[in-house]
């Protein structure tokens, strides 16, 4: 064998494996740059005041109280009305109809709107909800969380469900249990960690989604607990107080965008060790 | 313990709820459960028909040719989707450009390189960067890249590649930081994470024997991944390609920020656009005029069904490479 071509070989692999390398790093290293910038800017926002005050007007004192409310009611109830659909949707394809031409289309649906654009989805409610209600509201603003929710949902449970052995159910099945009971009672109790990191996987995800909220709850510079009405919402008030000219309000932008950031790492981490206990046991 | 289990059951069928159970819970449960898939198809469809007849009275008015008109005038109430559907593209095709190599390197490095011990919080890592939500990269990309685009990275592609010809004139214009190479910078950040999320699943479902055989006859790690996995599992790779670009182009909040808003059509990719999400964004709660705010959801249908056809190319391929195990 040619000595040059093994060592042109060997060095084109370094190079390669270098590149790798760097790009790794460049991307750790932006995850870290995106963080930092979160702390730097963001830590000087979170005071007190930040969680006991309504969002202010320009120039004013004030905090996001107001917002973190609407979107933990938007956030809750969403999923709230997510979790029930998902759950049972999913439950249909992993253990009635597994290979049925209806479990088949629905999967890809599924798939499909597990990507979609969310501000489709703000655009779907907004004609639905908004137009029926004849006006912005937080329930809008729950349906369209709800909407995002429920693929991810779907997707985990039937994901989770597909992995408890079959002879589980048999014996289930051979005692004379019923089929919805072997389910509820077998299945689900088998997969619950499993379906919780679904559930908990979907609350980060739409805790942070503006775009569909912008047609849907809007926004409300005051404290207000009003689902009929329009309902303030940290993503969104994040979107204009950064866009804004004001000094103190991007000061809060940040404060929230930390807020978010935190608690939609932390919801993934938790998910995360959710699902490794799931892995161990 | 079977007198036991059949006890159990004597006593259990004792109660005339739990015969009940017996007897209706199971068709009662399947209906539900049938009801709610029913009803995740139904969302689907109610998006379709929803959209298409928000937009209808802009259709009505401006025909198929909607799609490839440019003008974007709420005064004299002429719409034309080209200008958004360009910039969504545009920036599209940019942050695949940018994100696909990539995530190639990250899937190599995950799959070949990468000691095992750190495998694990490094994958990790790179799917916390997709956990980000889109309007932190919005107001990073605005407060943090923008401004180094701006004094740095703009001025030296303008005196470098901007007196290239041909090239060139995608890199005219003053220097102003916001843009649609910016948003597709970001966008192909945001997509990342997810194509080097596919593409590792796919490299790992490489049988070991192939390339165990490779490095047998003295392949380097390189010549395995871009000679032995990669064409293995080429349709595995194009697929999570397009699943990221579906995502790249209805990305909303990230674009938002950093496109700059302006309904123009430019050569230069440092210009200000929009793209059809931008527009949405920004525009439709404040359009006026059936026509304006028909001819925003006409956008979205555009959209819509520009990101229904990727994504389900890319869903087939992924299916088709992996046999259903994945995506």
């Amino acid at each position: 064998m040619n000595r040059a071509v093994v060592k042109r070989r060997h060095r084109n692999d370094k190079i390669v494996t270098g590149i790798s390398l760097l790009m790794t790093g460049f991307v750790l290293f932006t995850l870290g740059a995106i963080l930092a910038t979160l702390l730097w800017n963001g830590v000087q926002a979170i005071k007190p005041s930040l969680f006991l005050e309504s969002t202010p007007p320009p120039g004013g004192e004030g905090g996001l109280a107001n917002a973190i409310v609407g979107s933990l009611m938007m956030t809750a109830l969403g999923i709230a009305i997510a979790t029930p659909v998902g759950v049972l949707a999913g439950t249909f394809l992993a253990e009635y109809a597994r290979h049925s031409r209806l479990a088949e289309t629905v999967r890809f649906i599924n798939d499909i709107l597990l990507s979609a654009p969310s501000i489709i989805i703000g655009l779907f409610v907004y004609g639905i909800v908004v137009i029926g209600m004849g006006h912005f509201s937080g329930w809008a603003g729950v349906a369209a969380l709800a909407i995002i929710a429920i693929p991810i949902i779907v997707r985990t449970t039937e994901d989770m469900l597909s992995l408890i052995p079959d002879a589980l159910r048999e014996a289930g099945a051979a005692l004379g249990t019923p089929r919805w009971m072997v389910i509820t009672s077998i299945s689900y109790r088998a997969a619950f960690q499993g379906i919780l990191t679904g559930v908990l996987l979907a609350v980060a995800r739409v805790s942070g989604e503006t775009a569909p909220l912008l047609f849907t709850s809007l926004n409300n510079q005051f404290w207000s607990t009003n689902l009929n009405a329009p309902l303030a919402n940290l993503p969104v008030v994040i979107f204009q107080f950064a866009m804004s000219p004001y000094e103190d309000w991007r000061e809060l932008a940040w404060g929230g965008a930390l807020l978010i950031t935190v608690a939609v790492l932390a919801l993934n981490i938790a998910a995360r060790f959710s699902a490794k206990q799931k892995a161990r046991s | 313990m079977l007198e036991t289990a059949t006890v159990d059951r004597n006593e259990s069928m004792q109660s005339r709820r739990n015969r009940f159970g017996m007897r209706f819970g199971d068709p009662i449960f399947r209906s539900v459960t049938l009801a709610f898939t029913v009803l995740v198809l139904l969302i689907l469809g109610g998006v379709i028909v929803v959209l298409f007849d928000g937009a209808w009275p802009a259709l009505r008015i401006f025909g198929p040719a909607f799609v490839w008109t440019s003008g974007w005038n709420p005064v004299t109430e002429h719409f034309g989707a080209l200008v958004p559907l360009v910039g969504t593209i545009v920036t599209s095709v940019i942050a695949m450009v940018i994100g696909v190599p990539f995530s190639f390197g990250l899937a190599f490095f995950l799959t070949e390189i990468c000691p095992h011990r750190l495998r694990q919080p490094i994958a990790i890592a790179i799917e916390l960067l997709a956990a980000v939500p889109s309007i932190i990269y919005g107001i990073w990309g605005l407060f943090v890249l923008a401004p180094l685009f701006q004094h740095y990275v703009e001025p030296f592609l303008i005196s470098t590649l901007g007196s290239v010809p041909l090239l060139g004139a995608f890199f005219q214009g003053p220097p102003i930081g916001i843009g649609m190479l910016l948003a597709g910078l970001i966008l192909g950040l945001m997509v990342l994470p997810f194509i080097t999320a596919v593409m590792r699943e796919v490299f790992l479902s490489v049988p070991p024997v192939l390339r165990e055989s490779a490095y047998g006859l003295g392949a380097t790690r390189w010549e395995v991944a871009w000679r032995v996995v990669l064409p293995y599992c080429r349709t595995g790779v194009v697929g999570g390609v397009m699943l990221g670009l579906g995502r790249a182009l209805g990305e909303t909040m990230a674009v938002t920020f950093v496109i700059g808003n302006a309904h123009r059509l430019s050569m230069s990719l440092l210009a200000p656009g929009t793209t059809i999400s931008a527009a949405l964004a920004n525009e439709f709660t404040e359009a006026d005029g059936d026509i304006y705010t028909a001819s925003l959801v006409g956008l979205g249908l555009v959209l819509f069904i520009l990101t229904f056809f990727v994504l389900a190319i890319g869903k087939r391929l992924l299916l088709r490479s992996t046999k259903g195990t994945l995506a």
